[in-house]
């Protein structure tokens, strides 16, 4: 099945309606799309540090248990991170959501296949880990179904996304990570 | 541990625990080692922290630099194999100055008598200090609360990365019956 979603448009609806949610935004091209639907204070998107986006999100949603916390990544770096996904069931933090944004590429490197182009399927992995709601994404309307469940409900929540390949323009937030840092934490203590 | 391999209760954990609760840490991530086991279960049977078992050493890393951004304070507990683990995630640290407390027991120094603990026991100092994490040692029992409260307090207060690394000579060795 050809995947049909555009990565921009899953990831701006991702954001929107946010309210006071915090998002870590893992490398590669979800930080381009999360950029592209409007940079915000709210959102760390690392540049580097490859398998990390989801540890930093469990660390962020233990560290605050009343706000949303999403994770936005792609598969590859997801996969490099795979037992995280284990160490979040450990802490089953409610307030956790991730999408896997899987295009099935390594999209910054020539677009190499990832193991999802193989049939590695990350939402049977996040059931099988023991998430509270697992699913994966084809099409628009599912995507619209599952926008209350990733806003709203009880997590840890895993969603892993089909969207095509197709090459985007950059769009580039800010990469100094003292500034992401610093403007992060100012933004979380004046809505705290 | 004994020469027997058996655990033998030691004061060392219940003043780094201390240490640690002074200062407020209230997540603390580890894999395992035996050397640490007294403190891990300190920290579990502690209502205030949470305990957070990792699959690899990074995790924790990554964590610690979550937790910062949400306004606690984190403390990473490995062996010094597991510190060939965490380098890239490093970066992360490194890059946007994220305050980063870990402690380490030692494996692989005099008296080891599993080779492969060598390399990591050898190289975990050397690894640190090349990717900017600051390295105390602590070589004797009364030594490690001390510079775990200095080491912390530095991170935390000054936002530096610092490591704490226990001596083989406080662990002990295993000693797999030989």
């Amino acid at each position: 099945m050809e995947p049909v979603l555009n990565r921009r448009d899953v990831v701006a609806e991702l954001l929107s309606n946010r309210g006071e949610a915090a998002a870590i935004v893992g490398l590669g091209a979800c930080v381009w799309d999360a950029a592209a639907s409007g940079d915000h204070p709210l959102n760390f998107g690392l540049w580097g540090a490859m398998g990390g986006a989801v540890p930093m999100g469990l660390g962020l949603a233990l560290a605050q248990p009343r706000r949303r916390i999403y994770v936005i990544t792609g598969d590859g770096e997801m996969l490099m991170g795979l037992g995280s996904l284990a160490t979040v069931i450990v802490k089953r933090p409610h307030n956790l959501a991730i999408a896997v944004i899987d295009n099935e590429k390594y999209g910054e490197t020539g677009m190499q296949r990832t193991h999802t182009a193989y049939g590695v399927d990350l939402s049977s992995v996040a059931l099988g880990m023991g998430f509270s709601v697992a699913r994966q994404v084809n099409h628009s309307e599912e995507l619209r179904a599952s926008l209350k469940t990733w806003q709203e409900s009880s997590g840890p929540v895993f969603l892993n996304i089909k969207v095509k390949a197709d090459p985007l323009p950059l769009v580039l937030p800010p990469r100094n990570g003292v500034y992401l840092r610093d403007r992060f934490v100012k933004a979380l203590k004046s809505n705290d | 541990m004994s020469d027997s391999g058996e655990h033998v209760l030691v004061d060392w954990p219940i003043a780094v625990y201390e240490e640690l609760t002074s200062l407020e840490v209230s997540q603390v991530s580890f894999v395992p080692d035996a050397g640490l086991t007294q403190l891990i279960n300190l920290c579990n049977a502690d209502p205030a922290i949470h305990t957070i078992p990792l699959t690899s050493e990074e995790e924790g890393i990554a964590l610690s630099a979550g937790a910062w951004l949400g306004g606690v304070r984190s403390a990473v507990l490995m062996q010094s194999s597991g510190v060939g683990n965490i380098v890239n995630m490093l970066s992360l640290s490194r890059t946007c100055r994220f305050p980063l407390f870990i402690l380490v027991t030692m494996r692989g120094e005099s008296g080891e008598v599993n080779e492969w603990q060598v390399p990591m026991g050898k190289g975990a100092p050397t690894i640190l200090d090349v990717s900017g994490v600051n390295v105390r040692r602590a070589e004797k029992e009364d030594q490690v609360a001390r510079l775990v409260g200095q080491a912390a307090r530095t991170a935390f207060t000054c936002g530096k990365r610092e490591a704490v690394l226990i001596s083989q000579s406080v662990i002990g060795v295993k000693s797999f019956n030989k």
